[in-house]
């Protein structure tokens, strides 16, 4: 199976990171998730305009991850629930 | 069929009935998949009432059916306890979530099949309804790589291929109803 989840991260940063922002949301790429739906759920879930959203499913698909989002935990908790319930991992 | 399109009426698509009856029969499938388990601890009864939560897990675990581990997956890749706190907080939700999608899908979708018109919030549960078909099934075809590659891989002998040619018509389907809400 592969493993590609919309996963929840504290980034390691030699210094410490400012406190407002310090969580991911790092969404990544599998084979079985339509490319138009992803980038329709990122304009959902994130509220990111079409061009944006298509950028970040384009960076998923190429790259293999994408950091969609950044901010408090509860937020990026928040955010993976709802991509979750889309399907998103 | 042709897919979904947007019209004046809306959003409409039109089934045939072995159509509407194939997907009817998969989204029963991850429904009692996904339902949650009558063995699951009460919810609170104050925010039962408020609707404020679908209840907590006591001890959640990754599930070991690998097609109930892809619709349930964990929110922590590296962090087992973080990752394990979220499955108690959020497990039950997305599970009657998914339930909820599933049905809101069979009830516009007649088991006889015709032709149908979609809401917003209809066609959205649609989405992500069919996503889950899609997600179940690519676990048991192992989908691992661009589903293109999938007919070269599976001879019309297999068992799997129906399963193939299914998967790849819900895919587009879906991504009918994905361009006619774009």
């Amino acid at each position: 199976m592969s493993v590609a989840p919309v996963e929840v991260t504290r980034p390691e940063t030699e210094k410490q990171a400012a406190v407002d922002e310090p969580w991911l949301t790092i969404v990544w790429n599998d084979p079985v998730n339509l490319m138009d739906y992803v980038t329709y759920v990122f304009q959902r879930v994130f509220g990111y305009p079409k061009p944006k959203a298509e950028k970040l499913m384009l960076d998923v698909h190429h790259k293999g991850k994408a950091v969609v989002a950044a901010g408090a935990r509860e937020s990026m908790e928040r955010r993976r629930c709802m991509a979750m319930v889309s399907g998103r991992r | 069929m042709a897919g979904f399109r947007r019209t004046c009426e809306g959003v409409t698509a039109r089934f045939a009935r072995p159509e509407a009856v194939i997907i009817r029969d998969l989204v029963e499938q991850v429904i009692e998949l996904v339902e949650p388990p009558p063995t699951a601890p009460d919810a609170d009864e104050l925010e039962a009432i408020v609707g404020m939560s679908d209840g907590d897990l006591e001890d959640p675990e990754m599930p070991d059916d690998p097609v109930l581990a892809r619709l349930l997956p964990d929110a922590y890749r590296d962090d087992p306890d973080a990752a394990h706190d979220f499955r108690k907080f959020t497990e039950l939700g997305l599970r009657s979530a998914k339930v909820e999608s599933a049905q809101t899908l069979l009830e516009s979708l007649p088991p006889g099949g015709g032709k149908i018109k979609l809401s917003p919030k209809q066609a959205e549960a649609w989405l992500r309804s069919l996503n889950d078909v899609r997600l179940a099934l690519g676990v048991r075809l192992g989908v691992t790589d661009d589903f293109d590659g999938l007919d070269a891989e599976v001879e019309p002998d297999d068992p799997r291929y129906a399963y193939v040619q299914v998967y790849q018509w819900l895919a587009y389907i879906q991504g009918s109803l994905v361009a006619a809400l774009s």
